[in-house]
C-alpha cells in the first residue's frame, strides 16, 4: 500500500497518541475519593444498626480524648525508635513504648515518600495521586474532606508549629500558627528551635484542642549526612525530651480535669540508606506511630509489640478520637487498640461507622461492589451487630452478650481490614504492565518513522508500507498468539489492578493486533534498508552527503535537547535550552547569510562590480548545500542563483540585519516573562506591567499590541476577513476594558468590573467567521482546481483567527508575545526563508524551535502552576468543561500552534509538490522523538525523589503536546491531500 | 607551502599562571582578576610570538605611520569585538544592567581568544576573517591553525553555558532542598525575593572558552600533522 509520507506521519502520531494515553493511564492511577466534598458535614452520621428494637442512638459519639498533641517528626523511621537508636538516644520514648499506657505501631507509607504526600494522607486517610494535584490546579490548600477541617468545623480550636506546607495545605484552619521555612536543608537546629520555642507557652494555656508540631530537622540531617551520622543521636535526644515535655504537661493537666488526653508521635516517611527518601524502599516505607493517653492503661507483664498498620490508619483513628465523621474518601481502618477500653456497645459503634464509610466509598469507586469479599463481610457483621443490640438492649445474659460481642468485633475487624485493602489497590501502585505495552507502541512507531525517513524525504514523497505482504503476515499472527497469551498470563497472575487488564478483550486483542502489525512492518522496512543499503554500497557513485553547519545544529540541538530531559534541572529550566538553541539557530542564520553575501565579493571579484547587480554562479557553499539537497530532495531548484543576489539595496541590508533583529526580539521577549524555577522570583516586565500602578502603560502597550497585530495579519487576507479582523481585535480590547485589566483613554476609574461575557463572545463570533470564510476558500479551491491563490488566502485565513483567538485569551502583557511572533514570522519569511532557499524539513525544524521557544515566551513553564487557567472562562458565563478544556488547552499551547500553523500556510504558498507531506513527516518525528526519550526516562526514574514535583507534570505537558501535534498533523495532511487533488 | 615547525608554536597556554603574586588568590572566587591576568597574559603571549615569529612577514617595509595606524585600527578592532562579544552574551539572555563587569570581562576574554590571534595573523582584515572561517577558504597552516583554536574557542564558550541552569557550584543539599520544598508545597514555586546563589554567571563560559581554547591549541598541530598528506594551499 503506497502512503504519502504526510498520511503516513499522521496515522503515526495517532498511534502514538494511543500509546502515550495508555502510558500515561498506567502512571498515574486514577485515585480512590468519595464525592460528596465538603458537604459531607450535612450528611447525618449513619445511626447504630438494630434488629427489629430501634436503637436511639443516632448521634455520633462523643470525643474520646480532650486535647490531642500530634508531633510529626520529618524523616522518623521506624528503628529510630523501636531500634537500638531508639534505646539509646530515646529513653523516655522506649519507656513509653516498653511499659506505658501508650499503643505503638509501624505504620507503613505509600508511594511517593515526600512530605506534602503524606501530610495529605495522615490528615485525609487517602492516598493521594499525582492527578490530584492537576485535579485542582490553582489553589494549594487541600480541598478533600480531612480531619483538620472537620474538627474546624466542629469548632475546635487548631495550633500549629513546624512546616508551612501545612499551611498551605490548611489556609485559615489555624487559631495560631508559626510556619517555618526550611530554605537552608543545612540548617537542622533552627528549625526546631523555631518549634520548640513556643512549646512552654502554648502547654500552660488551656484555649486549644488541637496542638499540631512539625519537626524537619531529622530529616534534614539524613539529607545531608545520612541516617547513620551522629548528629541523628543528638536530634534523637532532643525530641525525646520535648516529647517528655509535653508528655509530663499533659498528664499534670489530665490530673486537675481527669479527662484523658492524647499524645501522637509519628513520621510523615522514613529514610533510606543514604539519608534520602521518595522511593519505595523498605526503610522509606516505615515509620513509627505511637498513641500515648493514659487511657491506654496497661498491666505490668503486658507486652505489646508494635504491629504493622497503614499510616492511612491515623485519620480515621483521629476522628474517632476527636468525635469528628470520618473523612470521606479515608481508606484507613480505625487503629483498633485506641478503643479497647471502652464499653463493647462503642467498640462496636465505632467500627460500624468507619466500615459504613470505607463501604460507601467502596460503592462510589468499584460499580461491582457487591461482589468484592469486603462488602459481604460487612454486610454480614451489620446484621450480627443488630442482633447483638436487640440482645443489648432487651438486657440479656451478660456472658452470652459478651461472646457474641466479641464475635461481632472480629467480624467488623476483618470486614475492615479486606475493605481497606481492597481499596488501597486501587492505588498509589505504578501499572508496569500498562505502561510498557504503552511504551512498546510508542517506541515502534518512533521506529518505523526513523525508518522511513529516507524514503518519506524522496522527491514523491510517498513511501510502501508493507501491511498485507504473506511473509509477514505469517509474522503477524504468530506475534499476534504470542502476544495474545503472553496478555492472558500476565492478566491472570496480576495481583494489583491493572487498566490494561480491565480493557475488554476487544480492544486488548486490538490492541495486541497494532502491536503485532507496527513489528511487522518495522521488521520489513530494516529489511528493505539493508537491501538498499546494499545496493548502495555496491552503487560508488553516490554523491557523498555534506551537512551544512545549519543542519549540525539542527541535529546536535535536537539530540541535547532529548539528552537533557534526563536532569531535573534541566526540565525545570528548560526554557533555557529552548532560547539558547533559538538564538544559537540565528547565529548559524546569520553565519550563512554573511557567507553568502560577502564571500563572493572576495572570492570572485571579476564579477562583483555591484553588489545590487548580482552574478550567476553560486558559491561553494551554496554548492555543497545543493549535493545535499539532492540527496534529500532532489525536486527543489537548486541550480539557479539564490535570489540573495536579486535583492534590492534596502532588501539586501534587511537581510543582513535580520538575524539581528530577532535576536534583539526575543531578549525583549526573555525579559517579559521569567520563568523556570531558579530564576522565576526575579523581577520582569510582565510583572511591572501587571501591578496595578502601570495599567496606562499597559493599556497603551496592549493597544499598541493590538494595532500592529492587524497590521501584520491584515496583509494577505480577504476584504470581509480584514474587517472582522479589525472589529474582532477592537473586541479584544473591549473585553480587556471590561473585566478591569486595561483602561479606556476617557475612563478615569475602572469601578464597573464585569466578566466580560458579551465582549468575548462578540470576539468568539468573529474568530468563528473569519476561521469559516478561511475554510469556505480551503472548500472552494479544492473544487476550482486552477486558483492557487485562494487556497493561499484560506491557508492565511485561518492562521489570522487562530492568531485573533489568541489575542482575545492572551493576557494583555503577553500581547507583544502575539506581536513579536508574527514580526519574526515575517522577517523570517521575507528575509531568510525565501532568499536563502532551504529546505522544508529545515524550515519545519525552525518553525518547531521557535514554537517552542514562544511557549516559553507566553511564560509557560514545565510545572503544572503556570498553567492560566483564567483563559478557560473568556467568554463563558459558568464553568463548561469541554470548551474551557479547549479554550485552555490553546492558550497554554498558542506559540507551537501558531507557528505549525504558519509553517502550513508559509509552505503551501511558497513551494509546491512534496514540501508539504516532507514537512508534516518532519514535524511528526521531531516531536515524536522527545516523547519517545522521555516516556523511557521516566520509565526508569519512577523511583527518583522528584518524580512527582519535577518528572510528572513535564510528562503531562509531554502528553498533551502529542496530542496536540495529531491534530496539526492531520490539519497537514489534510492540506496535502487538496494540493495533491490540485 | 611546505610544513613547517609546530604551527601552533605562537601561542603557549595562559593556564600555568604561578598564583604566588597574589594574596588569596584561586580561580573560582576571584574569578575577575583571574580573568584580567589571563588575558593580559595571552595578549602578550600572542603579540610576542608574532614579533618573533612573524607569521607573515610582507616583503615591503611599511612606513612607521602605517605600522602606527594598523596598530590603532588593531586596538580599535579589539574594542569593537568586545562589545560585539557583550552585546551578544546580552542577547544570549545575560543580565543587561547587573554584572556589566563580569559580562564585559567575558566579553574581552573570548576576545583575547579569537581576536587578538586573528588580528595578529591577518591584521585589520574583515574580509580575510570571513575567508578563513569559511569552508576552504584557508590557505595556510598557521590560519588551519587560527580556525581551529578560534572555533573550539567558541565551542567551548557555547558547551560552558550548559551547566549554568544545573545547580552548580553550589552545596548539593541546597538543590535537593529547593526541589523538596517544592514536592512539599504542591509543585509550586514560590520563593519570591529569597536570597539567591553566590553569583557565578561567567565563569563556567569563562573557563568553557579557556578549555576549548587550550584544546584548540593542542588539536590543531595534531590535527595538521594526520592531514599534512590532503593539506595543499593556494597561494594568494
Amino acid at each position: 500500500m503506497r502512503l504519502g509520507s504526510g498520511t503516513f506521519a499522521a496515522c503515526c502520531v495517532v498511534i502514538e497518541v494511543l500509546g502515550v494515553a495508555l502510558f500515561l493511564r498506567g502512571f498515574f492511577p486514577t485515585p480512590v475519593r468519595s464525592s460528596s466534598r465538603t458537604e459531607h458535614q450535612a450528611e447525618p452520621p449513619a445511626p447504630e444498626p438494630s434488629a427489629g428494637a430501634s436503637s436511639n442512638w443516632t448521634k455520633l459519639p462523643p470525643p474520646l480524648f480532650r486535647k490531642v498533641v500530634i508531633m510529626l517528626i520529618d524523616g522518623l523511621r521506624d528503628d529510630f525508635v523501636f531500634g537500638s537508636k531508639g534505646v539509646k538516644f530515646m529513653p523516655y520514648t522506649t519507656y513509653l513504648v516498653e511499659k506505658g499506657a501508650s499503643h505503638s505501631f509501624v505504620a507503613e507509607a505509600k508511594l511517593p515518600t515526600v512530605t506534602m504526600p503524606r501530610i495529605k494522607a495522615l490528615m485525609t486517610g487517602s492516598l493521594p495521586g499525582f492527578i490530584d494535584v492537576v485535579r485542582n490546579l490553582n489553589s494549594p490548600a487541600l480541598l478533600e474532606d480531612n480531619v483538620i477541617t472537620q474538627a474546624k468545623a466542629a469548632g475546635k480550636r487548631i495550633i500549629f508549629y513546624g512546616d508551612e506546607t501545612w499551611v498551605k495545605l490548611f489556609p485559615r484552619h489555624f487559631v495560631e500558627y508559626d510556619g517555618t521555612t526550611s530554605f537552608f536543608v543545612s540548617d537542622y537546629t533552627e528549625v526546631d528551635d523555631n518549634v520548640t520555642r513556643h512549646l512552654d507557652k502554648v502547654l500552660k494555656r488551656g484555649d486549644w484542642d488541637v496542638l499540631i508540631l512539625h519537626y524537619l530537622g531529622l530529616d534534614h540531617i539524613g539529607h545531608v549526612s545520612g541516617p547513620s551520622s551522629p548528629l541523628i543521636g543528638h536530634k534523637l535526644r532532643e525530641m525525646d525530651s520535648i516529647l517528655m515535655k509535653i508528655h509530663t504537661s499533659l498528664l499534670s493537666e489530665e490530673r486537675e480535669t481527669l479527662v484523658p488526653n492524647l499524645l501522637v508521635l509519628c513520621g510523615d516517611h522514613g529514610m533510606s540508606e543514604t539519608g534520602g527518601h521518595g522511593a519505595s524502599s523498605v526503610e522509606e516505607l516505615n515509620t513509627a506511630l505511637i498513641l500515648i493517653s493514659s487511657a491506654f492503661e496497661r498491666k505490668p507483664g503486658d507486652i505489646r509489640r508494635p504491629k504493622h498498620v497503614q499510616q492511612t490508619d491515623l485519620a480515621a483513628t483521629l476522628a474517632i478520637g476527636l468525635g469528628l465523621p470520618i473523612p470521606g474518601s479515608s481508606v484507613g481502618s480505625l487503629l483498633f487498640p485506641t478503643v479497647e477500653g471502652r464499653p463493647v456497645r462503642e467498640q462496636l459503634r465505632f467500627l460500624h461507622l468507619n466500615a459504613v464509610q470505607l463501604s460507601k466509598l467502596l460503592q462510589e469507586n468499584v460499580p461491582s461492589y457487591t461482589k468484592e469479599p469486603g462488602f459481604e463481610q460487612f454486610k454480614m457483621s451489620e446484621r450480627l451487630h443488630g442482633n447483638w443490640i436487640r440482645l443489648y438492649l432487651e438486657e440479656n445474659n451478660s456472658e452470652v452478650l459478651f461472646n457474641l460481642g466479641a464475635k461481632v468485633r472480629r467480624q467488623y475487624l476483618d470486614a475492615l481490614r479486606t475493605l481497606s485493602l481492597s481499596l488501597s489497590r486501587q492505588v498509589a501502585q505504578y501499572d508496569i504492565y500498562s505502561m510498557l505495552v504503552g511504551t512498546v507502541m510508542v517506541l515502534e512507531v518512533l521506529a518505523l518513522l526513523l525508518l522511513s525517513i529516507p524514503q518519506a524525504l524522496s522527491s514523491e514523497a510517498e513511501l510502501e508500507v508493507p501491511l498485507w505482504s504473506p511473509v509477514f503476515s505469517l509474522l503477524f499472527y504468530l506475534m499476534f498468539l504470542v502476544l495474545s497469551a503472553l496478555h492472558v498470563i500476565v492478566c491472570t497472575s496480576a495481583e494489583s489492578s491493572c487498566y490494561f487488564c480491565g480493557l475488554s478483550w476487544l480492544t486488548a486483542g486490538g490492541v495486541m493486533a497494532l502491536i503485532s502489525a507496527l513489528l511487522c512492518a518495522v521488521g520489513s522496512a530494516l529489511a528493505k534498508m539493508f537491501a538498499d543499503g546494499k545496493f548502495l554500497s555496491k552503487n560508488p557513485a553516490h554523491p557523498k552527503a555534506r551537512w551544512s553547519e545549519l543542519d549540525v545544529l539542527i541535529l546536535l540541538g535536537t539530540m541535547g535537547h532529548v539528552l537533557s530531559l534526563g536532569a531535573s534541572s534541566f526540565i525545570e529550566e528548560e526554557h533555557q535550552t529552548w532560547y539558547f538553541l533559538i538564538n544559537t539557530l540565528c547565529l548559524a542564520l546569520c553565519h550563512e547569510i554573511y557567507r553568502n553575501c560577502f564571500l563572493r565579493d572576495d572570492c570572485e571579484p571579476q564579477q562583483c562590480s555591484h553588489v545590487e547587480e548580482g552574478f550567476v554562479s553560486p558559491a561553494p557553499a551554496l554548492q555543497d548545500r545543493s549535493i545535499r539537497c539532492n540527496m534529500l530532495e532532489p525536486h527543489r531548484v537548486s541550480k539557479g542563483p539564490t535570489s540573495l543576489d536579486t535583492l534590492r539595496g534596502y532588501e539586501k541590508w534587511m537581510v543582513l540585519a535580520s538575524p539581528w533583529v530577532i535576536l534583539t526580539c526575543c531578549r525583549l521577549l526573555r525579559s517579559l516573562n521569567q520563568t523556570g524555577v531558579q530564576w522565576a522570583h526575579r523581577p520582569d516586565l510582565g510583572h511591572w506591567l501587571t501591578s496595578s500602578d502601570h495599567k496606562a502603560e499597559l493599556s497603551v502597550l496592549a493597544a499598541l499590541s493590538l494595532i500592529v497585530i492587524f497590521a501584520l495579519v491584515q496583509r494577505r487576507c480577504s476584504l470581509t476577513s480584514k474587517v472582522a479582523m479589525a472589529l474582532g481585535l477592537l473586541g479584544v480590547y473591549c473585553y480587556r476594558a471590561a473585566i478591569g485589566n486595561v483602561l479606556f483613554p476617557w475612563q478615569r476609574d475602572s469601578k464597573d468590573i464585569s466578566k466580560g461575557v458579551i465582549e468575548a463572545r462578540f470576539v468568539h463570533v468573529f474568530v468563528l467567521g473569519i476561521l469559516f470564510t478561511g475554510t469556505k476558500d480551503l472548500l472552494k479551491s479544492q473544487v476550482i482546481a486552477a486558483d492557487f491563490t485562494i487556497k493561499t488566502v484560506g491557508l492565511w485565513e485561518i492562521y489570522s483567527g487562530l492568531v485573533l483567538l489568541a489575542a482575545l485569551l492572551f493576557r494583555p502583557h503577553n500581547l507583544p508575545v502575539l506581536v513579536f511572533s508574527l514580526f519574526i514570522q515575517t522577517i523570517m519569511t521575507k528575509f531568510i526563508w525565501k532568499p536563502l532557499r532551504h529546505d522544508a524539513a529545515e524550515i519545519t525544524i525552525m518553525h518547531y524551535w521557535f514554537g517552542q521557544a514562544f511557549f516559553y515566551f507566553q511564560g509557560n513553564s514545565n510545572s503544572i502552576a503556570t498553567v492560566d487557567v483564567s483563559a478557560g472562562f473568556v467568554g463563558l458565563d459558568t464553568y463548561m468543561e469541554v470548551p474551557a478544556m479547549f479554550l485552555t488547552a490553546f492558550a497554554t499551547f498558542a506559540g507551537p500552534v501558531l507557528w505549525a500553523s504558519h509553517l502550513v500556510s508559509f509552505l503551501s504558498s511558497e513551494t509546491s509538490g512534496s514540501a508539504l507531506g516532507h514537512a508534516c513527516f518532519c514535524y511528526a518525528l521531531i516531536c515524536s522523538f522527545p516523547v519517545s526519550a522521555y516516556i523511557i526516562l521516566v520509565t526508569s526514574l519512577r523511583y527518583h525523589l522528584f518524580i512527582w514535583s519535577v518528572f510528572s507534570p513535564k510528562l503531562l505537558y509531554e502528553g498533551m503536546h502529542i496530542l496536540i501535534t495529531a491534530a496539526i498533523c492531520a490539519f497537514f495532511t489534510a492540506m496535502d491531500q487538496t494540493n495533491t487533488k490540485s | 607551502m611546505p610544513l613547517s615547525a609546530s604551527p601552533a608554536a605562537h601561542t603557549r597556554p595562559g593556564i600555568f599562571i604561578p598564583s604566588f603574586f597574589l594574596e588569596n588568590f584561586s580561580i573560582l572566587e576571584t574569578h575577575l582578576t583571574w580573568l584580567c591576568i589571563c588575558s593580559v597574559f595571552v595578549t602578550a603571549v600572542n603579540l610576542l610570538l608574532y614579533l618573533v615569529v612573524k607569521p607573515n612577514a610582507s616583503s615591503k617595509r611599511s612606513s612607521l605611520s602605517y605600522k602606527v595606524t594598523r596598530f590603532l585600527k588593531c586596538c580599535i578592532y579589539f574594542l569593537m569585538s568586545c562589545f560585539f562579544f557583550h552585546v551578544i552574551f546580552v542577547l544570549y539572555g545575560a543580565p543587561l544592567i547587573e554584572l556589566v563587569l563580569e559580562t564585559f570581562l567575558f566579553a574581552v576574554i573570548l576576545s583575547t581568544f579569537t581576536t587578538v590571534p586573528c588580528l595578529c595573523l591577518l591584521g585589520p582584515n574583515i574580509k580575510a576573517w570571513l575567508r578563513v572561517f569559511s569552508r576552504n577558504g584557508v590557505t595556510s597552516i598557521w590560519e588551519n591553525s587560527l580556525q581551529i583554536t578560534t572555533i573550539s574557542s567558541f565551542i567551548g564558550t557555547w558547551l560552558g553555558a550548559f551547566p549554568i541552569p544545573l545547580d552548580w557550584e553550589r552545596p548539593w543539599q541546597m538543590a535537593i532542598e529547593r526541589k523538596y520544598k517544592m514536592c512539599t508545597s504542591l509543585y509550586v514555586c514560590t520563593r519570591h525575593g529569597a536570597s539567591h546563589c553566590p553569583q557565578v554567571w561567567p565563569i563556567s563560559c569563562t573557563l568553557g572558552a579557556t578549555f576549548g581554547y587550550v584544546a584548540g591549541l593542542v588539536i590543531s598541530p595534531l590535527w595538521i600533522y594526520w592531514n599534512r598528506k590532503q593539506l595543499t594551499y593556494k597561494n594568494h
